[in-house]
């Protein structure tokens, strides 16, 4: 069953060193509450799995700021320039992922593969030291399947049994580190009975969700 | 670059979409494209964070946080736009779906390798979307300016920044030229209007194919 807890409760179980799969894009679907009682917290030695390193003032950028991060799997750094700082300075490890092959990758762990075949990157800096498969003439890298303890998302509306509808472009990586973590928390706007919400409208099936969070009035 | 660059640069780019075309626009450059696409041609543009159907910018204070574009910017959607997950919009884009896909570049070369997303020890903003764009759409059309800063080639023998994709590339549009990537090399299809082949020639470092008919733009 899908269990409603407070921001403080989600922050005191991530432990030193856990794998994140946190979604949004640029901070837009990003669990900022979440996020806050972390920052709160002070949860060290994450590792995160982000599309984007957000803003340094929203999303996971708090988290980089904040020195929370010790590693992290990300497509895009180009807006936050504390994590490129911490980079530079060897507080960071960093994993660029081409951000097709990071949802694939999130994606098959969730979906009990272990890796993926993409022609993304082939020819770059991302296909060293990869193995190459070629498939009825045509080449493809395999990438491996990016485990998590936790996911940690943003969705619109959810019921009591976890079913998340999402909104607009808020969506973005949220459905798909849903399915990821091993333990999922998901934050929404609001939370209403079972029976309330449309079956065609819900994204994220509710047996992916474990507790949910009240998102701050925003 | 200059406001009339930029719009000649667009307007070229936006020739390019036929009546129909699925097409993501990158950040910047490219996205001046959208302003010029002529009359009778729909285009639909996709946003990698989960749009078809991207739209201009809202008016002033009618912003809705949960919609943005690429970039970041807010952003409407027109009538027929759908929304999905990242995942989805990776599957559109990788898996050929996408009719032309415009970017910029650091550096292209005369076998149609781009490099666009790192200047290592300088610049590591990551490769976002790029390389699955670059591998996936059906056209490839690079925009950017001819020269860098200091004046020198964007358009090489060979690429010597870390590339994004081998060999994607189709078009490359400039300020000064209209290139197409063939098997044989680069071919210079336009130059823009006021210029000489030999100003193209001597500000390109790569190796240009002059066919006998070189129209203007």
């Amino acid at each position: 069953m899908v269990q409603i807890i407070s921001p403080a409760e989600a922050a005191a179980m991530i432990k030193p060193g856990n794998r994140l799969a946190i979604g949004g894009f640029l901070a837009v679907g990003a669990p900022e509450t979440i996020i806050d009682a972390m920052v709160e917290n002070g949860n060290k030695d994450l590792h995160i799995i982000v599309i984007a390193s957000d803003w340094e003032d929203r999303g996971v950028g708090k988290l980089v700021v904040n020195k929370m991060v010790k590693s992290a799997q990300v497509s895009h750094m180009g807006t936050n320039k504390a994590i490129q700082a911490q980079m530079n300075a060897g507080e960071i490890d960093i994993e660029l992922v081409p951000q097709g092959t990071l949802m694939e990758r999130v994606r098959a762990f969730g979906a009990g593969l272990g890796g993926i075949l993409t022609p993304t990157g082939l020819g770059t800096i991302v296909a060293e030291g990869k193995q190459i498969i070629t498939l009825e003439g045509k080449d493809y890298l395999l990438e491996t399947a990016i485990p998590s303890d936790f996911a940690l998302i943003k969705a619109h509306k959810a019921d009591k049994l976890g079913n998340l509808t999402y909104r607009k472009t808020a969506r973005n990586s949220n459905p798909i580190m849903a399915m990821a973590g091993k333990i999922t928390i998901a934050e929404v706007d609001e939370i209403v009975e079972i029976g309330e919400l449309d079956p065609e409208e819900v994204i994220t099936p509710g047996i992916f969700v474990n507790y949910l969070i009240l998102a701050k009035e925003n | 670059m200059a406001l009339d660059k930029r719009a000649m640069i667009g307007a070229r780019i936006a020739k390019e979409f036929k009546d129909g075309d699925y097409v993501n626009l990158g950040i910047g450059l490219p996205t001046e494209a959208a302003n010029h696409i002529p009359e009778g041609i729909n285009v639909i543009f996709q946003s990698e964070n989960g749009l078809l159907g991207a739209g201009p910018k809202p008016p002033e204070g009618q912003e809705d946080k949960d919609m943005i574009n690429a970039g970041g910017g807010y952003i409407t959607c027109i009538p027929g736009a759908s929304f999905f997950d990242s995942a989805t919009s990776f599957a559109i884009i990788r898996g050929s779906h996408i009719d032309a896909t415009v970017l910029g570049a650091l550096q292209v070369d005369q076998e149609g390798n781009l490099a666009n997303w790192l200047i290592p020890g300088k610049m590591i903003p990551g490769m976002g979307g790029a390389m699955d764009l670059v591998t996936g759409a059906k056209k490839v059309i690079v925009a950017m300016e001819h020269c860098d800063k200091y004046g020198k080639s964007k358009i090489l023998k060979k690429c010597t920044l870390p590339l994004t994709a081998k060999g994607k590339v189709n078009l490359i549009i400039t300020d000064m030229a209209v290139i197409e990537v063939c098997a044989e090399g680069l071919y210079l299809r336009e130059i823009a209007a006021g210029l000489t082949l030999e100003n193209v020639i001597q500000a390109t470092e790569a190796e240009l194919i002059i066919p006998e008919r070189v129209n203007t733009f």
